[in-house]
């Protein structure tokens, strides 16, 4: 029997639907039983993650240190937990990115990173350059596998469980060395990027942020999220937490509209699971069109507005 | 005064497109363009302008790779780095042993900072940092966008999925660089010129008591499967209609 860890990332009481991917994940492997841990300072967030479909127990862990999630301070609890574990899961967002490795390293394992198909308990599939190859990986038997798991690849588990929640207390020294001291998010109120089903993205091309405006604009009429390239990040047309690729947010929405947007594979890499990809470009050449499944050669300063006039 | 030490990887040029092997064994990099890691160029500038700004009085470029990997830290010199350390490792290793070597690096060298960066673009792992900052039981703060040094303490601000976020690290300590954390300089002749005659050490795994122990086995090597072929539309009438019969709107 296998026994999986999933590390819950969680927010204000609220367990993040990368969790219930991971958890989708953990349940892949064979013969696995799946917990799912909470490290929390006030412990709400242990009942939503309770009614996880599939998983046996939630394991809480309450300390007043827990109160943001700092990799440093949780590490050492996770290695306490992953003790009585074959497997330790978190997912494949800078919150489990973080984590994962300075866990793995402490405990003198090695990690995969993205795993983005299960063929068996010690046998997995993941991503290397920029999605442009995919390596099927074996490790032996006897070693703890410990691994951060490419949401994108996987279908959020339903709500519907109601598992047991078992407190547990863990009483190591935390470290104090680094501490939290603010977060700031400029994108509220919108779908969220990674869990939206419809995402509109805009690139280099609106050429400001007054015009990027009309990304939003098409985002609102379609109940969308906003996504951006990096261009369009780095020149200030959009907050960083809207980047789409490589290094940016890995989304699966079921409709994908790139907006003045070349199609660099870094960008590509965040896209390649959408279900429908629509291209908006006036350079027919553009990469982008290579994996566009509908496209359309225009300038996106007469096409949006045209769009937003046909759909109102 | 103290020492900033950089993590340079030498990796397949962003630009190119890489290609699977028929035979699954891996992928082609004979005769492909090599460079530094984008996000390590990016850790080596911060290192730099901390330096200048008289944070650090040393900044050390460290590699493990290949013979060639020679060529980066000479770039890595030219930039403005004062030495290089080559552990000289013709094989891939995994994350964790890349922290061991490290580890080793920094218990001889002290230094106030390590800056690494968030991911190498070839295997995509983004451990190193981490793994690392735990051997050496220090703080660390990932996908920096904004460093500041005041004494002993550090104030890193960090690109995460909520937007930003700002941790405060008592130094010694570890970050992994983000992209918008600067732009990395260019390199000027001359500058490579008086590079050549900056100090670069070569190490080896043995000489640092490093066993090269593998725990992840690499069955095959495939890849991605190809998408169909999308359809061009000719306006945006079409392109509704299109959608529309696809369900998605
Ligand atoms: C290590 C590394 C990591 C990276 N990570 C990411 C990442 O995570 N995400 C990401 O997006 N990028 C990433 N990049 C950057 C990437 O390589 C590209 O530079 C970037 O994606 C380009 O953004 P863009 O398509 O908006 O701009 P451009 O490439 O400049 O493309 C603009 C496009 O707009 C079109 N256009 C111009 N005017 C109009 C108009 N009026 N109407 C319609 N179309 C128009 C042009 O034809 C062009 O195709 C990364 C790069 C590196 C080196
Ligand atoms: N062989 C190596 N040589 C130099 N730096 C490395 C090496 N491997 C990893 N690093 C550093 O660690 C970072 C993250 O690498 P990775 O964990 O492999 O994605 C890189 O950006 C480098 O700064």
């Amino acid at each position: 029997m296998n026994r999986v860890l999933v590390i819950a990332e969680h927010v204000d009481g609220i367990v993040n639907l990368s969790t219930h991917k991971s958890v989708a994940c953990a349940l892949q492997v064979p013969d696995a039983q799946v917990d799912v841990a909470v490290l929390s300072a006030n412990g709400k967030a242990a009942e939503h993650a309770a009614k996880l479909a599939g998983i046996q127990r939630v394991i809480l862990v309450r300390r007043d240190e827990f109160a943001e999630p700092v990799a440093a301070t949780l590490a050492p609890a996770i290695v306490e937990l992953a003790a009585n574990y074959s497997h330790v899961f978190a997912p494949s967002t800078t919150f489990g990115k973080d984590v994962l490795p300075r866990v793995a390293a402490l405990l003198d394992v090695g990690q995969l990173s993205d795993i983005m198909a299960v063929n068996g308990a010690h046998s997995f599939v993941r991503p290397i350059y920029a999605g442009n190859a995919l390596v099927h990986i074996t490790t032996n038997a006897s070693q703890k596998v410990l691994a951060t798991v490419r949401v994108a690849s996987f279908q959020p588990v339903a709500e519907t469980g109601n598992a047991p929640i078992e407190p547990v207390t863990i009483n190591v020294t935390l470290p104090t060395h680094t501490r939290f001291a603010g977060r700031s998010s400029d994108s509220t109120g919108r779908p969220d990027l990674q869990s939206a089903a419809r995402v509109v993205s805009g690139g280099r091309a609106l050429g400001s942020a007054d015009n990027f405006k009309l990304i939003y604009q098409l985002a609102d009429q379609l109940g969308a999220a906003v996504g951006a390239s990096r261009a369009a990040v780095d020149a200030g047309y959009a907050a960083n937490d809207l980047q789409v690729g490589q290094t940016g947010k890995i989304i699966a929405p079921d409709l994908y509209i790139a907006v003045g947007i070349s199609g660099a594979i870094q960008h590509l890499t965040g896209i390649k699971d959408a279900r429908t990809i629509v291209a908006i470009n006036k350079d027919p050449e553009a990469p982008i069109f290579e994996v566009a499944d509908v496209g359309l050669v225009g300038d996106l300063f007469t096409v949006l507005p045209e769009m937003q006039k046909q759909l109102g | 005064m103290s020492k900033i030490l950089v993590c340079v990887k030498r990796v397949v040029d962003y630009n190119v497109r890489i290609r699977v092997k028929p035979d699954g064994s891996g992928v082609v990099t004979d005769g492909v363009k090599m460079g530094i890691n984008p996000f390590d160029e990016i850790a080596l500038e911060e290192a730099l302008r901390l330096k200048e700004r008289g944070v650090a009085s040393e900044v050390i470029a460290v590699s493990i790779g290949a013979a060639e990997t020679q060529q980066q830290l000479r770039t890595a010199l030219a930039m403005g780095a004062d030495r290089a350390i080559l552990v000289e490792q013709a094989e891939a290793i995994e994350p964790l042993t890349a922290a061991k070597v490290f580890l080793k690096i920094a218990e001889k060298e002290s230094p106030l900072l390590i800056i690494t960066g968030k991911q190498a673009i070839d295997d995509d792992n983004g451990q190193t940092g981490q793994m690392l900052a735990a051997l050496w039981n220090r703080p660390q703060a990932c996908f920096a966008s904004k460093v500041e040094i005041n004494g002993n303490i550090a104030r890193v601000t960090r690109e995460v999925d909520a937007g930003l976020e700002t941790l405060e690290l008592d130094l010694p300590a570890v970050i992994t660089t983000d992209l918008r954390l600067n732009e990395p300089r260019y390199v000027k002749l001359p500058e490579i010129m008086k590079a050549k005659k900056k100090p670069l050490d070569i190490l080896t795994l043995a000489s640092l008591d490093i066993t090269t122990s593998r725990q992840f086995n690499v069955s095959k090597v495939t890849p991605p499967p190809v998408k169909q072929k999308g359809v061009m539309v000719k306006d945006v009438n079409e392109l509704i209609s299109t959608l529309k019969q696809k369900g998605v709107l």
